[in-house]
């Protein structure tokens, strides 16, 4: 049977992971692929690499950054932040990396979605989708969420699976960084609507809340960051409380 | 031990090179016939869409090369579908090594399409560790091959599917073991361990 995926993600600036990270195993807590090969040990499903600098002149260093995360983790990962074109996607995939993720450049020309699907298979193709209830409509927002769009998430989240997206990344900025549990009824209705993969992100805090967003908001991969970077929630503990749970995981 | 990885447009080739460099395996990239031909095991794998790959390998000639190779051959994800006769994927005429139709899977209830993530393996006859049976491997495709006599392990997705196929010197998996953590190394390690 498929697998529920769990998926610590990590925020690079300058080919260095930031927010803090609290393992007492970890000699260099800056240093990404050590904590990625720590998380790939303890049973992560994939990772994510989000680029939150994203300039020009830190793209090289991210390339090579992915060269060597891809050359130690036995894992699949996806690398996001700042891709807004075919031949940074082609970078990536040369460098290694397994998915790429696309955000506010497919905002701004959805066509990107079409043009990468078709260079690279729809697989590779990660749309990440940051949106906002505002009274009713749950508003798309780009620029790492500063900025909002004219696009509802639902229609946006079907255009880009019509367009050729393999998966969607969603975030609930109304949820991330509470730790008070993931949007649970907005991930049900994206599950019903899409028939490609759907990660949930934004409100982990507990073990019970990815217990709810397997059931309750049906999603197939949960993500979150600082809960495993501070080892509030352990990998291995959560995998185990799940699996006593009867959700399915490896 | 020299192993060759087939040096074509497919997305994974770093992926699996970086693999056996963390088995410690001597390799190399190429598309050199010579070099193919010679080598102790070939590894053809990919990622990508039937119909360019197959015309990328028809220029090149090694679609007919990689048909005769005498070896053992291990097929990896589009690389084992490209084994097969035919490819429903843009009505796609592949290798033929395998009497088999690769097909599309369609959405059924929850199960979403691409099948994408970890699911487990039960062998069947098959080429790989006994002690791999039931272990979960890192499935990303939309195309199946069917169970058929060839089959060495199943794995359960909308219906039961090939996850490996072997015939004489083909070995395949629909699965990429180059990203299964270490059970997938394990799989690698089964290939590199055959006798030819």
């Amino acid at each position: 049977m498929l697998t529920k995926r769990i998926i610590p993600c990590l925020d690079i600036k300058e080919g260095r992971t930031v927010k803090g990270i609290n393992f007492e195993s970890i000699r260099d807590a800056g240093d990404p692929v050590e904590l990625a090969s720590l998380y790939a040990q303890q049973g992560a499903d994939e990772l994510v690499f989000l680029d939150i600098a994203a300039t020009n002149e830190n793209r090289k260093t991210f390339s090579s950054l992915v060269r060597e995360i891809a050359r130690y983790i036995n894992i699949p990962f996806t690398v996001g932040g700042g891709i807004s074109s075919v031949e940074d996607a082609s970078a990536l995939l040369e460098a290694g990396a397994d998915k790429v993720s696309i955000n506010s450049a497919a905002v701004r020309n959805p066509k990107l979605i079409d043009e990468m699907a078709k260079a690279f298979g729809s697989q590779f193709v990660v749309v990440a989708i940051d949106a906002k209830k505002v009274d009713n409509p749950w508003i798309v927002h780009t620029h790492g969420g500063k900025k909002p769009t004219d696009k509802k998430l639902f229609s946006w989240a079907e255009e880009a699976q019509q367009r050729g997206a393999g998966e969607i990344l969603f975030t609930s900025m109304n949820h991330d960084g509470t730790k008070n549990g993931f949007a649970i009824d907005a991930l049900s209705k994206l599950n019903q609507l899409l028939s490609i993969p759907v990660i949930a992100s934004g409100g982990a805090g507990n073990m019970g809340h990815f217990m709810d967003v397997f059931l309750l908001g049906k999603a197939d991969a949960a993500l979150a960051a600082s809960i495993f970077h501070f080892g509030e929630v352990p990998l291995p503990d959560l995998k185990k409380y799940l699996k006593d749970r009867n959700i399915s995981i490896r | 031990m020299k192993v060759v990885i087939i040096k074509y447009n497919a997305g994974n080739i770093r992926s699996m090179a970086f693999a056996m460099e963390r088995l410690g395996i001597d390799y190399s990239i190429t598309d050199n016939q010579e070099e193919i031909k010679t080598a102790d095991k070939v590894i053809f794998p990919g990622v990508g869409e039937a119909r360019s790959t197959m015309d990328y390998l028809q220029a090149l000639k090694l679609d007919l090369l990689i048909k005769d190779l005498k070896q053992p051959v291990l097929g990896v994800c589009l690389g084992m579908q490209l084994m097969c006769a035919y490819s429903e994927e843009n009505d796609t005429k592949c290798l033929g090594i395998f009497d088999e139709t690769v097909k599309q899977f369609i959405p059924k209830n929850a199960e979403k399409v691409p099948h994408m993530g970890w699911n487990s393996i039960a062998l069947s006859n098959s080429w790989i560790d006994a002690s791999l049976d039931e272990a979960y491997m890192y499935f990303v495709h939309s195309y199946y091959v069917p169970v058929n006599q060839n089959t060495a392990a199943i794995t359960d997705y909308i219906q039961p599917f090939s996850a490996a196929l072997q015939k004489d010197n083909f070995y395949a998996v629909q699965f990429h073991p180059e990203k299964s953590a270490t059970v997938g190394e394990n799989v690698l390690r089964s290939f590199l361990n055959i006798q030819s």
